[in-house]
């Protein structure tokens, strides 16, 4: 039996990908990113957070898209996992369904390689509707980094 | 009556007192003669008393009483201090920092105290006699008190007389209460503060202790020096609720005489105090009430100045969190205020905003500075500690305490307290020789311990040296050999800061007798694993023979630093002021190439140039094209180099932040920081620029 979870539905692009919402602490609007020097290319920065400097990252640069300009409905989305907390820009977010895990299916493995690790699952919400279920920790690993990194070099 | 609404006060103080009282005994210790530093030990300990009555822990009244009785004998001169007081009276402290600990975790602060007290009583005994013996002979001797003199002993009288001779106005005041009054003592309470706002209460019937228990029917006498009229401090005495009656009879050196028991002896000698034949503490406890009570006059005089910057209240850490990150929102808010009111440009706007910007700052720095601790809150019970360590292993040993204003994280500072202490207790057991070994080295028979703390960099650090025999390697080897830590191969091959490290290890102990202060093998394990687990880093340096030296280096999570802010293209960058030489500005013609460095005369020498934006990839920035550029001049110890940068902001003091646990720990930055704005800074950590 699966059990019904709440997830958070943002957009790269025209894909949909969904963060379970007790991984998510909130989604702020685009705000001033500190650059920080020396970094990999994705890592856009940090932001103060109330009070708390957190690293923020482009979710399309992580997962090898290409970075698009921002917009008003860029946003990001801070999520807490592995005892980090890391801000996600991502195109859109503006949704918030319920999930029974029974749908999730595995990830595909056509996809294969270094991105299939990202995902949890696909889960498929209606007929030409599908969510990617992100795999939080996966995209966390920072060993996964350099992993990521020696591969494209 | 319920007192737990003061309870949480009263430990605060008591505390309080327990510490300068500690502190002043050591004072006192060094300079057995200062009386001022009795004066001020006989206050605390007397406000010490009065509020542990008030609050009905007896045993901590009686206790600070006996101590008080001590203390007075000393301070009148009528007993020296001696080690044996100085052990009981340190031990009566311990007593009462027990108690007292006992009420703070909720307990009635009761303990067996009657082996100190009778200590004490003994010290006060075996010396003067009868001063100790307290109130109740008192009481006996003088029950009229209807209009009749109250004695007064040779030393008040000679202060009365000496204030007529002076000019002030001595009086003899006699109050009565209302017969139907509930609370006598807090109307009494209420006269003796009137009295002591204008002058001093020199002697009083019944005793200040006896009316503040109520141990008096209606009315009590006393003599009284002031600059009033008689008839003014009447009225005025009158004037508080509830007072039946007050006479009051202004004195001259004739009715004073009369009044006084001791008038047939003071009128022969106008000089009482050159009288060898006297007795000179007949009826002692009235000199002791009386000095109590003009010393209570003073404590309150100088108590009000003294006590109040150690007011306090406890804070939860994490309340002081939340308000620090509500102060950044509304930080965020009002930037974005200033920005529309840049927009709209309506001076009144600008104005209120402006107004509220400074108000945004001021509240900011204060928030950030309620987390700071100084370093002297762990500090201040170590000169305590090792006095008492070096006492029992029989040697001599000063601390010596440098930048205790050090401020660091609370969170630090709680946590560095058990490391220090272990670190200290080796200093005192193992570092500094006994005094005869001392003696045949050729060394002073004293030991010193010395205990610094300072920023340096990103870090704080705290050291810990002694002047003792310092660690010998061959020893360390050979015990590291015995216990299986190393081989001896191993060991050959070790620097001796490799060796000196091995003190650290688990299960290492050198001392070849285990004594309970240090030995057993455990302590310096747990120094290393407790200062990691805060990321800070031991180390050891030490001469044989000349001595060793600990230092703790503590990272500056989340304290407050002073900083230079600087901008470099649209970018703004911090760098702490403990790194920067100074701030200067060369003419780009002056950069040399040398061996593909840049380089630029520095006083009589070349120093490294480095670009910050070249460093940190800075886009907008060009400095190639000004003719003129910004440098700061950075060091590493002896180090220098320069950075040149576009522009400086100002000076500032910052609070260091994490990245973040995600960004991997970046070359040359320390950390960022939250600027006025809401922005983010990165903090330039300038010691990875020079190697």
């Amino acid at each position: 039996m699966g059990v019904e979870i709440k997830v958070i539905v943002f957009k790269l692009g025209q894909e949909e990908y969904g963060i379970e919402v007790d991984k998510v602490q909130t989604i702020e609007r685009m705000m001033p990113i500190t650059r920080v020097p020396k970094t990999l290319a994705f890592v856009k920065g940090v932001i103060n957070l109330r009070g708390v400097v957190i690293p923020v990252i482009d979710l399309r640069g992580r997962f090898g898209i290409a970075e698009a300009d921002h917009t008003d409905q860029t946003r990001i989305i801070i999520v807490s996992a592995n005892e980090m907390e890391v801000g996600f820009i991502v195109d859109s977010a503006n949704d918030v369904i319920d999930l029974n895990t029974d749908i999730i299916d595995s990830p595909p493995d056509v996809v294969g390689g270094i991105k299939a690790k990202y995902l949890q699952g696909v889960a498929r919400i209606s007929e030409e509707r599908l969510l990617v279920m992100l795999n939080l920790s996966e995209v966390l690993n920072r060993n996964e980094i350099i992993q990521l990194e020696s591969l494209e070099g | 009556m319920d007192m737990n609404q003061y309870l949480s006060m009263f430990i605060d103080e008591s505390n309080d007192h327990l510490q300068s009282l500690n502190e002043n005994m050591l004072g006192l210790e060094q300079h057995p003669d200062d009386i001022s530093i009795v004066q001020v030990i006989f206050r605390s300990a007397h406000t010490l008393k009065g509020m542990a009555a008030t609050m009905g822990f007896e045993d901590l009244a009686s206790l600070t009483h006996q101590m008080e009785n001590v203390l007075d004998l000393v301070r009148n001169d009528k007993l020296k201090m001696q080690e044996i007081i100085f052990d009981t009276l340190f031990q009566s402290l311990d007593a009462l920092q027990s108690m007292v600990q006992d009420i703070t975790q909720g307990g009635e602060g009761k303990a067996d105290v009657s082996s100190i007290v009778s200590a004490l009583q003994g010290i006060v005994n075996g010396d003067m006699t009868t001063a100790a013996s307290s109130t109740p002979a008192n009481v006996t001797s003088s029950s009229s008190h209807e209009g009749t003199a109250v004695q007064l002993d040779e030393y008040q009288y000679s202060v009365l007389e000496q204030s007529i001779a002076e000019g002030h106005k001595v009086m003899f005041i006699e109050v009565a209460i209302r017969q139907d009054c509930q609370l006598k003592a807090a109307r009494a309470y209420l006269v003796f503060d009137l009295l002591e706002r204008y002058g001093e209460v020199v002697k009083s019937h019944p005793s200040v202790q006896e009316i503040e228990q109520e141990k008096f029917d209606r009315s009590f006498s006393l003599y009284y020096i002031t600059q009033k009229d008689s008839s003014e401090m009447k009225s005025m005495i009158l004037n508080l609720s509830e007072i039946d009656s007050a006479e009051v009879v202004a004195l001259d050196q004739e009715t004073l005489s009369q009044l006084s028991f001791g008038h047939k002896e003071a009128s022969a000698t106008s000089a009482p105090s050159i009288e060898p034949t006297t007795q000179p503490i007949v009826a002692e406890p009235a000199s002791k009430l009386a000095v109590t009570e003009e010393n209570k006059n003073g404590a309150r005089a100088t108590g009000g100045t003294a006590a109040a910057p150690s007011r306090t209240i406890r804070v939860d850490i994490e309340r002081l969190d939340v308000l620090m990150n509500l102060l950044s929102e509304l930080l965020i808010d009002r930037s974005r205020l200033e920005q529309l009111a840049d927009e709209v440009r309506r001076p009144d706007l600008t104005e209120t905003v402006e107004h509220m910007s400074r108000v945004g700052s001021d509240l900011q720095n204060i928030v950030l500075k309620l987390r700071m601790v100084p370093v002297d809150t762990v500090f201040n019970r170590f000169p305590r500690m090792v006095r008492d360590l070096a006492k029992s292993l029989d040697k001599k040993i000063d601390l010596v305490v440098i930048g205790a204003e050090t401020e660091l994280d609370r969170t630090v500072i709680d946590e560095i307290g058990d490391p220090l202490v272990h670190l200290l207790r080796n200093a005192v057991d193992h570092g500094v020789e006994p005094t005869a070994k001392r003696i045949a080295a050729g060394k002073p028979e004293t030991g010193i311990i010395e205990l610094r703390a300072f920023h340096s960099g990103n870090h704080v650090f705290i050291e810990i040296e002694d002047d003792g025999s310092g660690i010998d390697r061959d020893i360390i080897l050979a015990k590291a050999l015995k216990n299986g830590i190393v081989t001896e191969s191993e060991g050959a091959a070790m620097t001796d800061e490799q060796v000196y490290m091995l003190l650290f290890a688990a299960g290492f102990s050198t001392a070849e007798v285990i004594s309970d202060i240090s030995g057993r093998g455990v302590g310096l394990d747990v120094v290393k694993t407790k200062i990691n687990s805060l990321s800070g880093v031991v180390s050891v340096t030490s001469k044989l023979g000349k001595g060793t030296k600990f230092s703790v280096q503590l990272p500056l999570t989340l304290s407050i630093i002073s900083a230079m802010l600087i901008k470099v293209g649209s970018e703004k960058y911090a760098i702490p002021l403990s790194s920067i030489i100074e701030t200067g500005l060369i003419k780009r013609n002056q950069i040399r190439n040398v061996h593909g460095y840049t380089m630029i005369p520095y006083r009589d020498t070349h120093i490294p140039l480095l670009s910050l934006a070249d460093l940190f990839q800075v886009k907008d920035f060009d400095e190639d094209s000004e003719e003129e550029t910004e440098i700061i001049v950075i060091h590493k110890g002896d180090r220098l180099a320069a950075l040149t940068v576009e522009d400086f902001i100002g000076q500032s003091e910052i609070v260091i932040k994490h990245l973040g646990k995600y960004l991997p720990s970046i070359q040359g930055i320390a950390g960022a920081t939250i600027l006025g704005d809401g922005q983010v800074a990165l903090i330039i950590d300038s010691n990875a620029f020079i190697k």
